[in-house]
């Protein structure tokens, strides 16, 4: 592997950190004045990258052609499909930001390029094939991602959801090196596939060691704290409601499919030969996600943490998928991913779109009171995001629990799909009380403000998403996933 | 058959006339729903009179690969059919009903029931397991909205229990359909529907569906949404409900319990037997004490169903025959109480038995439909109510002759409860000024009850017309069945039936 090739699989890594860098001097040159020509400039380059990393996925790349920097860094169409989420959500970020900051004038040049930069360290969490890059591009998303959450420097709530979200953060990324450290200790590597090989008992002829064994439940309870799993969730509901409303459809999205596909990545291929180790874990984080994700939200009065809480109980159902331990599981969960990607975004830009007669943002549930009769539209489409997330068919929430489940099954894990199932209709009960609020209560007419028309044509792209129309793309979904799936559980 | 997609357009239909209805003010909304139904009965009728009897056993497919998984597979037997034109009669009807009484947000309103009976029909004519589930379930959400925007005074709660509760029976069948589905590899209902899983299997699959199909249907102890929702429900949701949303749980009996499982179905038909005996019983003497009208007739509902689960449970053609008919019958003649609730209603806008008495005095021809449909329910010979209840008590009598004493003293409660209530209406002196000074029955409400009363007279003199179609496919379901057939206590010993003089070659198994 030549040094060329290494640097041609990196490519969307050096356009991203490249255009950030230029994009960051014309940032300090021309001030705030030119952040919405930053913006659009951003999305281009994501738009950009999104057409380098493509090819991979359309040609299911894998195995060793697909290595840079002697398997630091792989460039796989699994790598490539969860890159696309990501691109694609943080697009979705940088073009609800510019409607919202400017009315509360804290529009900054930097957002766009604090978005680039984090959207460049969740390429590298996915891609990472070294425990090493692992941590250099989680650090770099969340460097990028504390800042973005006290983004409202005047806001105390913004303040302290940043505060909040660095300090579990930096304990969560403790928790994760000391994971790694064992793991090294009791493996003598870093890299993925060395990690594999050593971890093989079946090769190694020996039991796990209980130090390897530390090592794995460390670094899973690490990444449970990024991906807010049960039971390390608990910054998420206050960072969610205090951070921004772009910047938690941000924090919604992409971080969650760069967190998640690096779960998969380090459970199915580094920790892949064991299995049997870490699926109890993953069973209980999915379970305990799903049933605290419903029963937390019930009692929510901000829409903002509700969604939050609704987030946690979908990090539980895609983990059934991993707990699954199969290709199909994989494939199952990188599905629902891009369902909830679609799902989520509708739903923040819906709440983005809330605003009152003097423009600014609601945020509280009772405030939505009534809101079919005078934003019809709006109400619908949330409607649909809430069903949809429920996961009642023919609303496209309904698929991506549909593969999961069918995983699950496959896998032989009954019990655990029928209780996840069971569970799931405890968070049907808030969701319908969020269109029962919009659609049966009497109006309270405080939604009357008008909304941004790229905010209406995001809400108008997602909401065709999850309408049965979205069934339509089920083949060709579930064909990429396929791909992307049998490129991570393909080992060289 | 013809190459007219006939099912995908009378899915279609109603669809497109929901956006119109959507985007249209409440005049132009409620005619392009009753035009809309009005043609998708057309095409129900097309489709009935182009149904070969005797032919293939599933007419009119399609098959479109069009997604991961599932396929989009329609596809109707004479049982599918026969609720397909159901649906499609009473629908006109509840746009009828509600072209008064609703008056606010009629667009939406209409959308939504149009939108519900894609949903019926899809479940109906769906032959992808999957694609049935997901029409099964997507009828959730146009119900709940019904109930919960249009609907009484305790709407939300009714709402929110209509929703979790169906929710919660039927998430449990979707993973024993994943199941089943990675067992057999096929997730085409007639290839399901042949396909013999382990026995040992199959008791726990039975439980997951009929956790589902006993919420739908509803069986005692799980029918406790149904008196919520009926009477909070406006009248043509409650029509619906009662009509045609019922039916699909003991749809879902004959196409997926009973001959997917049928080791299963025979093992537990005690449990059938002993919900449906606690049912007939209970809520009849439930029905007798109610002050509500809709509520009452919510609770006759659930009794009558029992009649059908325990008909369905006899394992032999009469007992299923009779209890397809009870729910046809139970279809027509429910559906047309709560319209009879619902012309009252409209007038005086309460539920309460008691502000009413001697109708029959200022509204005659009310009187005489309303009498027509108490006389259906409660199974006077001569109406669609006796046909189907004599088959299935006679099937039922097959198995056991204890369950039949018990089916049948329904029949005499439910004369007692509906004669009762009709009493107080109808009969007896004027005693609330307001009800006595109520008009008679308009045009509009002479379109909706003709239609009705003509049907039931029609399936209570003539139910051959009724019978023919779905012979054939009982008859393959009663062979499926034989190998688990329950000996029964009776000890029944058929005689030989003596051929008509005129026609020797009598079709065999005719009775």
């Amino acid at each position: 592997m030549d040094w060329s090739a290494s640097l041609r699989l990196v490519a969307p890594e050096e356009l991203l950190s490249i255009a950030g860098l230029v994009l960051l001097l014309v940032a300090a040159w021309s001030g705030d004045k030119a952040s919405r020509t930053i913006s659009w400039l951003s999305v281009a380059t994501l738009a950009g990258a999104a057409i380098l990393v493509a090819p991979a996925l359309c040609s299911g790349a894998m195995g060793a052609d697909t290595e840079a920097f002697y398997g630091q860094y792989r460039g796989d169409a699994f790598a490539s499909f969860a890159k696309l989420l990501i691109y694609a959500a943080a697009g979705a970020a940088l073009i609800v930001a510019p409607a919202f900051f400017e009315r509360a004038r804290a529009m900054r040049a930097e957002y766009p390029v604090l978005i680039l930069f984090a959207a460049l360290g969740m390429g590298l969490m996915v891609s990472a094939g070294d425990f090493l890059t692992l941590y250099i591009g989680l650090e770099l998303n969340s460097l990028a991602a504390y800042v973005l959450a006290s983004f409202l420097r005047t806001d105390d709530r913004s303040a302290e959801a940043g505060l909040k979200y660095f300090v579990l953060g930096a304990l969560a990324s403790g928790i994760l090196l000391f994971g790694i450290s064992l793991i090294y200790g009791f493996t003598g590597g870093t890299s993925f596939a060395g990690v594999r090989a050593a971890l093989d008992t079946g090769l190694t002829g020996t039991g796990l060691a209980t130090g390897a064994l530390f090592g794995i439940t460390f670094v899973l309870a690490g990444l449970a704290f990024k991906i807010s799993a049960v039971p390390f969730h608990m910054w998420t509901p206050d960072v969610y409601e205090g951070a921004p409303t772009p910047v938690t459809t941000f924090f919604a999205t992409a971080p969650k499919v760069a967190a998640l596909a690096l779960t998969m990545r380090v459970a199915l291929d580094a920790f892949g030969t064991q299995a049997s180790a870490w699926q109890q874990i993953v069973i209980f984080a999915a379970l305990a996600s799903i049933v605290v994700g419903a029963l937390g939200a019930i009692g929510q009065q901000n829409i903002k943490r509700l969604l939050a809480y609704s987030s946690i109980n979908n990090v539980g159902f895609m983990l059934i998928g991993l707990a699954a331990a199969t290709p199909q599981g994989a494939s199952a969960m990188l599905v629902y991913l891009a369902i909830y990607v679609a799902m989520s975004v509708g739903g923040f830009v819906a709440v983005l779109m809330l605003r009152d007669a003097e423009g600014n943002p609601v945020e509280a549930i009772a405030d939505l009171a009534g809101l079919s009769r005078h934003r019809k539209v709006l109400a619908a489409c949330l409607a649909m995001v809430m069903f949809s997330l429920a996961g009642i068919p023919p609303l496209f929430g309904f698929w991506g629990k549909f593969v999961v489940f069918q995983a699950a099954v496959q896998a032989d894990l009954v019990p655990l799909a029928a209780i996840g199932i069971a569970a799931s209709v405890i968070g049907a009960f808030y969701y319908i009380k969020i269109v029962k609020i919009m659609y049966f209560d009497e109006p309270a007419n405080i939604v009357t403000g008008r909304s941004d028309w790229m905010h209406q044509g995001l809400l108008a792209l997602s909401a065709v998403i999850i309408s049965p129309l979205g069934y339509l793309l089920t083949v060709w979904l579930g064909g990429y996933a396929n791909a992307a799936a049998a490129a991570l559980f393909h080992v060289a | 058959m013809t190459g007219l997609p006939i099912l995908s357009l009378m899915l279609l239909v109603p669809l497109a006339a929901a956006f119109a209805c959507l985007m249209a003010e409440a005049k132009v909304a409620r005619r392009i729903a009753l035009g809309a139904t009005l043609a998708d009965f057309a095409l129900a009728i097309l489709l009935w009179a182009s149904y070969d009897i005797g032919g293939a056993q599933w007419q009119f497919t399609e098959r479109v690969p069009l997604f991961a998984g599932f396929a989009y597979a329609l596809g109707i037997d004479g049982i599918a059919l026969l609720l397909i034109v159901l649906t499609t009669f009473l629908m006109p009807i509840c746009i009828g009903a509600s072209w008064k009484s609703i008056d606010k947000r009629v667009g939406e309103f209409m959308a939504a029931f149009l939108v519900m009976e894609v949903l019926m029909l899809g479940v109906f004519a769906a032959q992808d397991m999957f694609l049935f589930y997901i029409f099964f379930e997507a009828g959730l959400i146009p119900m709940y909205l019904i109930i919960g925007i249009w609907g009484g005074a305790e709407r939300i709660y009714a709402s929110y229990k209509f929703f979790l509760y169906t929710l919660l029976g039927s998430v449990l069948m979707l993973i024993a359909m994943l199941w089943m589905v990675n067992e057999a590899g096929s997730t085409d209902i007639p290839v399901l529907m042949a396909y013999d899983f382990d026995p040992q299997a199959q008791t726990w699959l039975w439980l997951a569906f009929f956790a589902s199909f006993a919420v739908k249907m509803p069986m005692w102890p799980v029918h406790t949404w149904l008196p919520d929702a009926h009477v909070q429900a406006p009248t043509a949701g409650s029509v619906i409900l009662a009509g045609v949303l019922l039916k699909m749980g003991g749809y879902g009996f004959i196409r997926f319990s009973l001959p997917m499982f049928p080791d299963a179905s025979a093992q537990l038909a005690w449990v059938i037997f002993a919900l449906s005996m606690v049912a007939v019983v209970y809520t009849s003497l439930v029905a007798l004490v109610q002050h509500d009208m809709k509520k009452l007739i919510a609770y006759s509902s659930v009794a009558h169903m029992a009649i059908v689960t325990a008909g369905l449970f006899a394992f032999n053609p009469q007992g299923i025959e009779g209890a397809m008919i009870v729910m046809l019958s139970h279809g027509l003649v429910s559906g047309a109480l709560f319209l009879s609730v619902g012309v009252i209603y409209d007038r005086l806008h309460t539920r309460e038995i008691d502000r009413y008495g001697g109708l029959s005095i200022n509204m005659p021809a009310y009187a005489l439909f309303f009498m027509l449909f108490t006389m259906a329910s409660v199974g006077l010979p001569g109406t669609s109510g006796f046909v189907g209840e004599f088959l299935a008590l006679v099937g039922i009598y097959q198995v056991s002759s204890w369950v039949t004493l018990i089916c049948a003293t329904g029949i005499i409660l439910g004369a007692a409860y509906m004669l009762y209530l009709y009493r107080r209406v109808a009969f007896g002196v004027q005693k609330n000024a307001d009800a006595a000074a109520m008009p008679d029955l308009d045009a509009r409400e002479w379109a909706m009850m003709v239609p009705i009363a003509a049907a039931v007279l029609w399936m209570g003199v003539y139910p051959e017309s009724f019978l023919a179609p779905m012979r054939a496919d009982i008859a393959a379901l009663d062979a499926r069945l034989a190998r688990a057939k329950l000996p029964g206590d009776a000890m029944i010993k058929f005689g030989t039936p003596k051929p008509p003089e005129h026609a020797a070659a009598a079709p065999a198994g005719a009775h």
